[in-house]
């Protein structure tokens, strides 16, 4: 298929999960600040923001929670922005109309369409997150129900979970366990994972545990692990030529090393630890997102007419 | 200023009840100075699409009931009700007081009667209760422990003072709609959240299991719970599955469960797996056709004498509808003397004991002025309201309170406190109960903070439960200095604090060089798509 496409539909992926991770993040994120004195909803809103990459070295308007909805939620021009993926999302959508099925096409631009329909207030928000979360869902069924299993749907799976594992490691980076009773049950909302959590469980609760779920368990599709698992598997069906030693795509081993270092890796101090494994995961999904672009998408670029430009 | 509380002073003229908001003289009390800020600066339709809004979310969610035959989304008033922290406290402390008398006195009704030896109660009075179960006298349960969780009704009277309605130790319900309403309101009403310091609900899941587990039988390392419900039909089936979620322990009905040498397993695709904590959300006349009613098919045959072996725990206890039986009622101001040594905390409302023959015939000449209920009753079943009620109704509550003196009591009407409520697009002052719910796990009885407040919707109205058309109010136990908080934070998140921490790295080195030559200090910016330059 043409790289072009296949660049579309990677990003597609991406853009749609990361919506719905925004989305899950600052719908949870908000409640919780919510009931801080306004002193500390600055200090925490300004740390979200941070650690969601949102830059606002150019916001004059007053930091807080009004900001950080703007900034998180509605802003067309913020690339990181709920409303920003989504329109990314589309935009990527637009170019790869005839290889998207028309469900998936309609749907990504039936919610760009939604987009400036909503109050941007605090209630308006929350209303505004449930929509997103709704929209993203219909969008990636649509694509599981109608999309054949081949390299266009490996490459749009490819992208969400790559997306799926920086999404849930951003989850446990923004936790933060002094701030509110019982954060551990919130970030755990934040991925859908409360109900899971607590049947795999019984009755050992607790940030540990918490975060240990997230980042290691095998079953739950949106952690770390199982997210990183689902990057190896499209990677492995796009190119299934290393099946034995040898030469390795270099994307498949960044995830996969990560993957399995997380996998055995054991700990005794796992909270103190997981700075590092974030980091480490977020590096090994850009490094994984950089080599994709190269094996995959670069030529077109490298080909590209530069215009006028010297 | 909004107009939403335009009628307000002149509806509060027309009752002699205490108004919860406001002071006789329409001063607003400080306590509610956030919520009516806030309420003060929406609109009427703002309001109504928000109450709109939080009922269109509870019908999604199915946090429903029952009414009439018909599911129905959960009625949540948009105005909190509040109770200042210190305040708090001391209702606190009197319903811990309150439950554990309780727990005293079933374990004495169930074993040597000292109360009646001492002559504080008659034996008959404890014998006649419909809820006395000969079934299970003598035999102790895991931890002493008969009252696991507890629901206290309280109301205010028309000075304010917050007087015992009536206990719950059977099966208290609407815990769930505690939950579910802190979590609706955070999102209805965000504005009035900001800054206040109101005592948390959601940790009463992790109480109650932790609750359950300790009170396992004796031996038991890796108690398994189970919660027992009734099934889909029951009105409260929203609650038993929420609390099962929340606690990630198995929902199971009568018929998953079976017994089996005086040992309780549960049918899984793993084969018979045992369980030793039963929370048991079902009537006891259900819940074992060999001891009570042998026509149930809710139940499970033989559980009882498991229980009674010490082989499972069963919460709340089989029996304590003893202590919750309306004449009993009047006792327990002097259980609380007999077995404490203390003063009640927390008054009851005065009450006529129809078996005396002075107090009947006073009643009897009262009838028209008097609340009459059956001491069995709950939900307001049978209740009759003097004032309320026509001639003939009261002819025939005369009929029958005559037939069977023991099974009525007698009170005064009581003004409810009132609370501004959401009727018809303005704030009316609409009549409040309050229900606080207790967990008693064998050291300490813990009361979450707040409760259920039940609001009757028709002004004037006195009738609360929601079977018969009232709603409910979140409650909220403010702090208003901050005093009971002590967490006050410092908001730094995990990825930039511990990084402090902990200065071993664990991954191997090649990491470090091989994916990111550029630093070890990671990016945060997330990946962008290169757009590069536009196709022409």
């Amino acid at each position: 298929m043409l790289s072009r496409i296949a660049e579309s539909l990677f990003w597609i992926g991406r853009y749609v999960e990361r919506a719905d991770g925004t989305a899950r993040i600052l719908d949870v994120h908000l409640e919780r600040l919510n009931q801080l004195p306004l002193a500390e909803q600055r200090t925490v809103s300004a740390n979200l923001m941070s650690v969601m990459g949102v830059d606002i070295s150019d916001d004059d308007s007053p930091p807080g929670l009004q900001q950080l909805v703007t900034r998180m939620a509605f802003d067309l021009r913020q690339p990181n922005s709920i409303a920003g993926s989504l329109s990314a999302a589309r935009e990527n959508a637009r170019r790869a109309r005839e290889t998207v099925s028309a469900p998936v096409w309609e749907s990504l631009n039936a919610t760009w369409n939604g987009l400036t329909s909503h109050r941007r207030d605090v209630v308006g928000t929350y209303r505004f997150c449930t929509w997103v979360i709704e929209r993203t869902a219909t969008v990636q069924g649509m694509a599981d129900s109608t999309m054949s299993r081949d390299d266009s749907w490996q490459f749009l799976a490819l992208g969400r979970s790559l997306e799926r594992a920086d999404m849930t490691a951003r989850m446990l980076a923004t936790g933060d366990e002094e701030a509110f009773r019982l954060s551990w049950a919130n970030m755990l909302r934040c991925a859908g994972a409360y109900e899971s959590f607590l049947r795999s469980r019984r009755a050992a609760f607790g940030d540990t545990y918490a975060v240990e779920f997230l980042l290691l368990d095998r079953l739950f599709p949106r952690s770390v692990v199982s997210s990183l698992r689902q990057v190896e598997q499209a990677l492995i069906a796009l190119d299934p030529e290393y099946s034995r030693t040898g030469k390795m795509d270099s994307a498949r081993r960044l995830v996969g090393q990560a993957c399995t270092f997380l996998e055995y890796h054991h700990s005794e101090d796992l909270l103190g630890e997981l700075p590092e494994h974030l980091e480490r995961v977020r590096a090994a999904c850009s490094g994984a997102s950089n080599a994709i672009t190269s094996k995959y998408f670069a030529q077109a670029a490298e080909q590209a007419w530069t215009g006028e430009h010297i | 200023m909004s107009d939403l509380f335009a009628e307000y002073p002149k509806a509060m003229q027309r009752s002699t009840a205490f108004d919860e908001m406001f002071s006789p003289e329409a001063q607003l009390r400080s306590e509610y100075s956030g919520v009516n800020d806030v309420l003060q600066s929406l609109t009427v339709p703002d309001v109504s699409a928000r109450a709109e809004t939080m009922a269109r979310t509870f019908l999604d969610r199915g946090v429903t009931f029952d009414f009439a035959g018909e599911e129905r989304a959960w009625p949540l008033d948009i105005v909190p009700r509040i109770i200042p922290g210190e305040e708090w406290n001391s209702i606190s402390a009197g319903v811990a007081q309150r439950v554990t008398a309780l727990e005293m006195f079933l374990n004495d009704v169930y074993d040597r009667m000292e109360i009646v030896r001492d002559g504080v109660m008659p034996r008959s009075l404890i014998t006649t209760s419909a809820h006395f179960h000969r079934q299970v006298h003598g035999f102790s349960t895991p931890g002493g422990v008969r009252v696991h969780i507890s629901g206290i009704d309280l109301v205010r009277d028309d000075t304010g003072t917050f007087r015992v309605l009536e206990d719950n130790v059977r099966v208290p319900s609407g815990v769930s709609y505690v939950l579910e309403n802190r979590r609706a309101i955070a999102k209805g009403l965000p504005e009035a959240f900001s800054g206040a310091a109101i005592r948390p609900v959601e940790e009463y899941p992790r109480r109650l299991l932790s609750a359950l587990r300790r009170t396992a039988p004796e031996g038991v390392d890796d108690p398994t719970v189970v919660v027992l419900t009734p099934g889909v039909y029951n009105s409260a089936y929203f609650e038993h599955t929420l609390l099962a979620g929340m606690m990630g322990v198995e929902l199971v009905e009568g018929r998953d469960l079976v017994c089996r040498a005086n040992r309780v397993y549960m049918r899984t695709t793993e084969g018979e797996q045992r369980v030793d904590v039963i929370y048991k959300r079902l009537d006891d006349d259900f819940l074992d056709p060999l001891q009570f009613r042998a026509d149930s098919m809710l139940g499970v045959p033989g559980i009882v004498n498991a229980a009674r072996a010490g082989n499972v725990t069963i919460a709340n206890a089989v029996g304590n509808g003893v202590a919750d039986d309306k004449l009993v009622y009047t006792y327990v101001p002097d259980i609380i003397r007999y077995y404490l040594n203390e003063e009640p905390l927390i008054p009851n409302v005065d009450t006529f004991r129809l078996e005396e023959p002075e107090a009947r015939e006073e009643v009897m000449d009262r009838l028209a002025e008097l609340v009459v209920k059956p001491v069995d009753g709950s939900g307001g079943k049978g209740l009759v309201i003097g004032p309320d009620a026509s001639r003939d109704e009261l002819e025939a509550l005369r009929q029958k309170v005559l037939a069977d003196p023991r099974g009525w009591i007698a009170q005064p009407v009581l003004q409810l406190s009132t609370v501004p409520t959401l009727v018809d697009e303005t704030f009316g002052p609409r009549h409040v109960d309050l229900r606080p719910f207790a967990i008693n796990d064998g050291e300490d009885v813990w009361v979450l903070p707040g409760g259920l407040t039940r609001v009757a919707l028709t002004e004037g109205s006195l009738v609360v439960n929601s079977s018969q058309g009232g709603g409910s109010k979140d409650t909220w136990v403010v702090d208003q200095d901050g005093a009971e908080t002590g967490e006050v934070s410092t908001a730094v998140p995990w990825s930039t604090r511990r990084a402090h921490r902990s200065t071993q790295r664990v991954w191997p080195s090649a990491f470090h060089t091989d994916t990111n030559p550029s630093s070890d200090a990671y990016d945060e910016q997330q990946q962008q798509q290169n757009q590069g330059g536009a196709p022409c």
